[in-house]
């Protein structure tokens, strides 16, 4: 996926909006700063598919050797499918955080992209200003 | 030889039929052990535990704690953990053996001078806190927090109250969060202003009639002393919710500003941190929680209590949330605690707290000659450094200045951490360090910084161990020595 064309969180995860059968579905992946900030990765746990997301509240929770941190759902729905490949081979997330290292895909409660993602121009300049 | 003695596990120097001890005669008939025990508690075999001969053993262990990087031997700078020098009298003290040859089961007549101490050692840790009652149960920090938190929630249960919401700063000591999750409560976590302290406009928008309990550790993290807390506290009590303050980083105004005064309702001591008693490998510690008149009742049992002379411990207390460890918590490092105490008295005490931040202080301008400070104001006890600089320009990360450090004889400072400060060097001189030593902690930082990057990739190179590989360590952890281990 082209970072350019995601919509972010000030949470540091990326969501890509398609549409399949009428419906809009989110993939929704870590960003790459986030992935270097945490750096080494040792564990990661995800929704079930058919689990209900609500956007701002934790949906996973994605460990490294520095840190814990919950993985926020960037929309309200259902999980359909989850990414179960990067659970066991937290590599895939450290090296294509926006390719093979996608995490979960939701199908949106309501049929429309939500307001207040952010675009990747305001989300890079979030990370700059973030404290040095 | 000596090599094998630090290398090897104590399995691997195995020679079976040495041995350290020789057995005395029997003088008791002899019984068989199938005729004490079910046969189904004993063992098939006997158990493969390894044989050396005295001098081996005692040359094995010498060695390995001759490789310990502890305070005795190096600076040990780890933020948030206050390394501070340990007086050796405190062991002299507890080690006298009216102390040491107690029994917990002693009727209390025969123990007045320990509860003497330990009555007294309440009333001291009370007037640091400005609270009114304290339990010296708790075995560890964050055990006092989550005996806090319990004490809260059968406060608001007496009440008829229900509440479940913990508000935690991003700038609060990082097991707050853990110890709100065990008592059964809801952590929110709280953003802290750009200053890196708590905002009343931020925290306001969280606090609700379920708000339970507001933690906040002052000074916070980042070695700020959260100033707004008066007001914050006014707020926390306008819906009717308790503030806990975490004492960890106390060691920067103990005995100067008391926390009940800033309208604090419970709080906990680390007493490895603040009162210098040893900071042992995960134990024992004690983390005594001091609390207002209207939670006392609620303290665990037993409490030391002095009537017509005599000192008893006290169970009685039909509202206490029970026991939290069993006896009277960990005594010995009680008596460590009172003996600082008593050491410094008063003065002292303060005169500690304003050598930390001084200290602290004179590093932190020091490192900021060196490396970016992100906060940069007048620190408390510590502050944080960023090699987020270094990195992107020269690809050293704080890691590998944490590792390289070792190299030149310094433990690390704790790095990553908080989480609000990329590359986080969190640096801790505390008070009983000179200013030769910071200067050559400065001068080992300002070195590294200007190695070549590949040499700090593999640090540290003087350890008999360069980098364990903690991602594995982590998903995989061997936890036991045995067959397959490797």
């Amino acid at each position: 996926m082209n970072p350019e064309s995601l919509r972010y969180t000030p949470t540091h995860e990326w969501v890509y909006f398609e549409e399949q059968n009428g419906q809009l579905i989110a993939t929704v992946g870590l960003t790459q700063f986030a992935v270097e900030s945490l750096t080494n990765l040792v564990f990661l746990e995800l929704p079930k598919v058919g689990q209900h997301v609500q956007a701002g509240k934790p949906m996973g929770v994605v460990e490294s050797i520095k840190a814990v941190s919950d993985i926020y759902s960037p929309v309200d729905g259902e999980v359909i499918e989850v990414n179960q490949p990067v659970v066991n081979e937290l590599d895939l997330l450290s090296r294509d955080p926006y390719g093979s290292g996608w995490l979960v895909k939701i199908r949106l409660a309501e049929n429309k992209e939500p307001e207040g993602l952010l675009d990747h121009k305001a989300y890079e300049a979030q990370c700059a200003s973030e404290p040095q | 030889m000596y090599e094998n003695y630090g290398t090897r596990t104590i399995f691997e120097l195995d020679k079976q039929g040495c041995s350290a001890v020789s057995w005395p005669a029997v003088d008791v008939p002899e019984q068989r052990l199938e005729e004490l025990l079910p046969e189904e508690y004993l063992r098939g075999d006997v158990p493969p535990l390894p044989e050396l001969a005295e001098p081996d053993l005692v040359r094995h262990y010498s060695i390995l704690a001759s490789r310990n990087m502890c305070v005795d031997s190096h600076f040990y700078p780890l933020g948030s953990c206050t390394m501070k020098y340990n007086p050796k009298r405190h062991e002299r003290w507890a080690a006298l053996p009216g102390f040491s040859d107690l029994h917990p089961y002693q009727p209390a007549d025969s123990l007045q001078g320990l509860l003497a101490l330990l009555y007294e050692l309440q009333q001291m840790l009370a007037a640091l806190a400005g609270l009114d009652a304290v339990s010296l149960h708790p075995a560890a920090g964050a055990q006092g927090e989550l005996t806090a938190l319990l004490i809260a929630t059968a406060y608001f249960r007496s009440r008829g109250e229900k509440r479940r919401f913990v508000l935690v700063p991003d700038v609060a000591h990082g097991t707050n969060p853990a110890s709100a999750k065990m008592a059964g409560l809801e952590v929110v976590q709280v953003r802290s202003s750009p200053e890196g302290i708590a905002d009343p406009e931020i925290v306001a928008q969280h606090l609700s009639p379920e708000t339970a309990v507001f933690m906040i550790t002052n000074p916070n993290t980042l070695g700020l002393f959260e100033r707004h807390i008066r007001r914050l506290c006014e707020m926390v009590h306008a819906v009717g919710a308790l503030v806990y303050l975490d004492g960890a980083n106390m060691n920067a105004i103990c005995g100067i500003a008391q926390p009940g005064k800033f309208g604090v309702d419970m709080m906990h001591f680390n007493t490895h941190k603040t009162f210098s008693t040893p900071h042992g490998g995960g134990g024992p510690g004690a983390g005594p929680v001091a609390v207002t008149a209207r939670l006392a009742p609620f303290l665990p049992v037993p409490v030391v209590v002095y009537e017509n002379g005599r000192y008893r411990l006290d169970d009685n207390r039909p509202q206490s949330i029970g026991r939290v460890r069993s006896f009277f918590g960990n005594v010995g490092v009680l008596i460590r605690t009172y003996c600082y105490l008593r050491t410094l008295g008063a003065e002292g005490l303060r005169r500690v707290a304003q050598h930390a931040v001084l200290n602290a202080n004179y590093l932190m301008y020091k490192v900021s000659q060196v490396l970016p400070i992100p906060y940069n104001r007048r620190c408390m006890h510590e502050f944080v450094a960023s090699a987020a600089k270094v990195k992107a320009e020269r690809n050293i990360s704080a890691m590998d200045i944490a590792k390289r450090l070792l190299d030149y004889g310094f433990h690390a400072p704790t790095v990553y951490f908080p989480l609000v400060v990329r590359e986080a060097l969190m640096i801790e001189p505390t008070e009983t360090e000179s200013r030769e030593t910071l200067d050559a902690f400065a001068a080992a930082l300002e070195a590294i910084i200007s190695e070549d990057p590949e040499l700090l990739h593999q640090a540290p190179h003087r350890m008999p161990i360069s980098r364990p590989d903690e991602v594995r360590a982590a998903r995989q952890p061997q936890l036991t020595w045995g067959e397959g281990s490797s």
